[in-house]
């Protein structure tokens, strides 16, 4: 239920007096967020398409944000983003000097006095180095999910979730499922004991095939990788790591905590020509919870092939069946439930919920329910590529950092295909 | 002269020969006039088929074949992927008028969860149903489309399907289980048309290549009966498609629209 309808709801509920009042501070609320202390001034990183939905939706998602500053690598993406933001009018409005265009664009935004609510959307290998910079500066972040890529990323993320609790700062996470109100409704009955003890839990990403951009003879390796990051494990983290995340949270979310180990397996079927990169198109894994509860999870891009992109929590007494694309959140048996709630768009909640908690001056920090979602499905690739069993410990203490150091454009070497039983 | 008469004939069975008539349907379909008769036809580049009935002229309005079944997931792969047609991003330019263009990839899984197998095509967008409907008539030289919104009432109320709900012809609210079903599952209409009621709205042609508002026909598997019939109509709105966190918005494809689909027509009188 939005704010919108929850006021029009009390409204009516509570006779003309108390309806009065409220309707008369939901008309004062905008002024004076628009001229007060408590505006939100967007600083955004990453002008992709998820960038610039993001920035979009933290905009509709409360009165007082706008937009001051973005950046991106690239020349083009940070024109085509000044023109898309127009649409949002005043708030959207970013000028010349904040527009800003390379490498160290995320530095420049994170860096501009105004803002005060920092968007990371670049490609996930960034992630750990520009919540690092950002938390630095003292920014409230909302960062893209995953935050990291390997081992190395996920401890310099946690580092920054202290930081940021030492500070104050507010750190929301694209996890939407936890802002999406089916999830929150039936996943706080599976934690009564709705469903009794979770004994099992499966998660599934299984989708098509997703675009590629054709190579063009002025992209540097670099420039060509960065534009097809998808397909690069130093960038996406494999798909298993950048979209799967999704599923492998919501059990995180159930189970209270993460994974101890991953036994996992996989390959490249469908993408083998050298324009997906090096990264695999399908992944099954085993992982253990500390108390040996299972989760099976598979993901696969392939398209033509049996789809499913849903969770189930299997209890003593009953099954938690969930599946965000047709908005199916229920527990069959045990304490039998169905969500039937007003829906709200899960990608706007998580703006609204974060800013409300800015602005109570109760800033709440998902980042270290991220990083260990993301480092859950980081063990699940390792795992798969070596052919190897992994403990969380031997996850996080990884040394094998894939993220490259110092980068300008130019050559860029990629990796082999991983092979099970060859990757030491 | 009757014209629009199928010039592939080799692709063409007439509907008699086939045991083609579904449950509810007693005998022979109705027949159009001269050189109208119901047909089958195969989706170009696949052995995927497709069956068309007439609905008779009335009066001024002229007569028409429409799809018997909504367009399944079956057809609209087909033209998904058709690798000669270009695919068309959402912060592309548009290209000319003449060039018909195909989807992007979907994000996660486009049957949301309901399967593809004689499913009907779903939760796509208005433009994605009118491409389609331009790709098929330049692939078969047939001048498919979608149907304009008086063309599918006429259909509706021809075929009777006034009375689909009451007489068990519909996917509804109350009977459907909360999802979705295979095209043809229920007994077809007068006309030998399924499902004109019910089960996935239908989009219809407004006129408006708008991608919002648009029009679409008949209620769904997820409307209460009272809203289902001939006249239902719901009107799209940006909430559609209100979970895609892309900007910009998809096209093709819609996050929040389970309940919409679509069927082709194709007039008798060839333009």
């Amino acid at each position: 239920m939005s704010d919108e309808q929850r006021t029009r709801r009390d409204f009516m509920q509570s006779g003309a007096v108390a309806g009065g009042a409220l309707l008369a501070a939901s008309l004062r609320a905008p002024a004076v967020h628009a001229a007060g202390s408590d505006e939100i001034r967007i600083g955004l990183v990453g002008c992709g398409g998820r960038g610039r939905g993001a920035a979009a939706d933290a905009v509709k998602s409360s009165p007082g944000v706008r937009v001051v500053a973005i950046g991106d690598a690239f020349a083009d993406r940070v024109s085509e983003t000044r023109e898309r933001l127009k649409e949002l009018g005043a708030a959207g409005a970013v000028p010349d000097e904040r527009a800003f265009v390379g490498l160290d664009a995320y530095q420049k935004v994170i860096a501009t006095p105004d803002v005060n609510y920092v968007i990371l959307a670049t490609p996930p290998g960034f992630r750990p180095t520009h919540l690092e910079a950002a938390v630095a500066a003292g920014k409230n972040v909302f960062t893209e999910k995953p935050v990291a890529v390997d081992g190395p990323g996920i401890r310099s993320v946690l580092a920054t979730y202290e930081a940021a609790k030492a500070k104050g700062l507010g750190i929301g996470a694209g996890t939407q499922r936890r802002h999406e109100l089916g999830y929150v409704e039936a996943l706080k009955r599976v934690q009564d004991g709705g469903i009794g003890e979770i004994h099992a839990a499966r998660a599934y990403w299984n989708q098509g095939s997703l675009w590629n951009k054709p190579r063009q003879s002025s992209w540097s390796d670099l420039e060509w990788q960065m534009r097809n990051w998808l397909y690069f494990t130093w960038l996406s983290g494999d798909h298993i790591v950048e979209q799967h995340v999704h599923n492998l949270d919501v059990i995180n979310w159930a189970m209270g905590g993460h994974p101890v180990r991953a036994t996992g397996m996989g390959g490249r079927q469908s993408r083998i020509s050298p324009e997906y990169g090096h990264g695999w198109d399908h992944f099954a894994i085993d992982y253990e919870y500390a108390n040996g509860t299972h989760m099976m999870s598979m993901c696969r891009q392939i398209p033509d092939c049996a789809n499913r992109v849903a969770e189930t929590i299997v209890g003593t007494k009953g099954v938690c069946e969930l599946e965000s694309g047709a908005k199916r959140y229920e527990l069959v048996g045990g304490s039998a439930y169905k969500f039937t709630g007003d829906f709200t768009n899960p990608y706007v909640q998580e703006h609204t919920d974060l800013i409300a908690s800015i602005r109570a001056g109760k800033p709440y920090n998902e980042l270290k329910q991220v990083a260990e979602s993301t480092l859950t499905a980081i063990m699940g690739r390792v795992s798969a590529y070596t052919g190897k069993a992994l403990t969380w410990e031997e996850a996080l203490a990884s040394t094998e950092a894939i993220v490259p150091t110092a980068l300008a454009f130019g050559p860029m070497p990629m990796p082999p295909v991983a092979r099970p039983g060859q990757v030491t | 002269m009757s014209v629009g008469r199928p010039a592939a004939a080799a692709a063409l069975v007439a509907l008699a020969e086939l045991a083609l008539c579904g449950p509810g349907t007693s005998g022979a379909l109705p027949e159009g006039p001269a050189g109208a008769a119901a047909y089958t036809a195969t989706v170009p580049g696949s052995s995927v088929t497709f069956e068309m009935a007439p609905v008779p002229a009335d009066g001024t309005a002229p007569g028409f074949w429409i799809g018997r079944r909504e367009v399944t997931w079956a057809e609209y792969d087909v033209f998904r992927a058709d690798a000669q047609v270009k695919v068309q991003r959402a912060d592309e330019p548009p290209p000319g008028a003449d060039a018909i263009t195909r989807p992007t990839p979907p994000y996660a899984d486009e049957a949301f969860g309901f399967g593809k197998q004689g499913m009907p095509a779903l939760s796509i967008t208005h433009h994605a149903a009118h491409e389609y409907a331009r790709w098929l008539a330049r692939r078969t030289g047939q001048a498919y489309r979608l149907p304009t919104e008086k063309e599918w009432e006429r259909a509706c109320q021809k075929g009777g399907d006034a009375r689909a709900v009451t007489e068990g012809r519909a996917w509804v609210r109350d009977n459907a289980a909360e999802k979705p079903h295979p095209v043809g599952a229920k007994p077809a209409n007068a006309l030998g048309v399924f499902d004109m009621v019910g089960n996935v709205a239908e989009w219809v042609d407004t006129g408006s290549s708008a991608l919002y508002p648009q029009v679409a026909k008949g209620g769904s598997w997820m409307d209460e009966a009272s809203a289902s019939g001939c006249a239902a109509r719901r009107v799209s709105d940006l909430s559609w498609n209100e979970r895609d966190p892309q900007d910009p918005q998809s096209i093709w494809w819609q996050t929040d629209a389970t309940f919409v689909g679509f069927r082709v027509v194709r007039s008798f009188e060839a333009k």
